[in-house]
């Protein structure tokens, strides 16, 4: 699966709306899989996931600036996250059913946030952009 | 996820040892997804999917030789596998949860009749290949 021209130039154009509220989309996409989905929350013992917790932005905004990251090197999303493939396959270990629950997550507080924007294309751009970057992520795994 | 050189032995020489009986086991595995997963059978409302019969059979054949295919060209299936996935994508659209349903009564389908060769590492082995094979199958789909 790859993306197609049209659907890089959706993803490019409406990165700097979401990058502009890096934070906010960040943390509540957290906010909304820990409250859907509570067994994600396992993976986080060490942090303060209450609602409006401090944690809950530095690492929304974390999860938000690598999706940056991949945005910026669009084309080789592999190569730019290369670093986090080995943090989540050595270190994290975060179970690949997890990456679609968060990518679902970041989906609907996009959408939200960019109602007019978020067209059936656009949807499926985002979809598949997601969906590549959980399988870099996943992919050194064994 | 990439297949390394110890799996593609593990594959090889597993696959080897299925001494021609790849058809008669592709057709149990197919048996055993209809029987444990029901809703895999609404992709088959032209066949008769009662036990024993002659259209599973075949079909397990199909399958079986598919792989059989695949086995044989590991370094590049994309390429040996392409005809298939533009069916799969363009006419079959199988939903990409079923190749998981089918990888595992496949490998139940091994271990019940080669369980010497189907120690941990063989079995994790056979697992990525099977994903490997089910990623090839439903790369176009979008």
């Amino acid at each position: 699966m790859s993306l197609t021209k049209a659907e890089r130039t959706v993803i490019l154009s409406m990165w700097d709306k979401i990058s502009a509220q890096a934070d906010a989309i960040g943390t509540e996409a957290l906010e909304r899989l820990f409250a859907s989905y509570p067994q994600t929350k396992t993976y986080f013992p060490h942090l303060d996931l209450r609602p409006g917790s401090a944690h809950l932005r530095v690492h929304g905004a974390k999860v938000v600036a690598a999706l940056g990251d991949a945005v910026k090197s669009i084309d080789n999303i592999a190569g730019a996250l290369a670093k986090l493939s080995e943090l989540h396959a050595y270190i994290l270990r975060v179970d690949p059913v997890n990456f679609k629950l968060l990518s679902h997550c970041l989906l609907v507080t996009v959408a939200s946030h960019f109602p007019a924007d978020f067209t059936a294309d656009a949807h499926t751009a985002w979809d598949k952009f997601l969906s590549i970057v959980s399988c870099v992520l996943t992919e050194k795994y064994r | 996820m990439v297949l390394s050189p110890a799996d593609k032995t593990n594959i090889k020489t597993t696959w080897d040892k299925l001494g021609g009986h790849a058809g008669e086991y592709g057709g149990e595995a197919l048996e055993r997804t209809f029987t444990s997963f029901p809703t895999t059978k609404t992709y088959f409302p032209h066949f008769d999917l009662s036990p024993g019969s002659a259209q599973v059979k075949a079909h397990g054949k199909k399958v079986a030789d598919a792989l059989t295919t695949a086995v044989a060209h590991m370094d590049d299936l994309p390429k040996a596998l392409s005809a298939l996935s533009d069916l799969h994508a363009y006419k079959l659209r199988v939903d990409p949860v079923n190749f998981k349903l089918l990888s595992h009564c496949l490998l139940v389908t091994l271990a019940c009749h080669h369980p010497a060769e189907f120690t941990p590492a063989v079995h994790a082995s056979l697992d990525k290949f099977f994903s490997t094979v089910s990623t090839v199958l439903t790369s176009k789909y979008r």
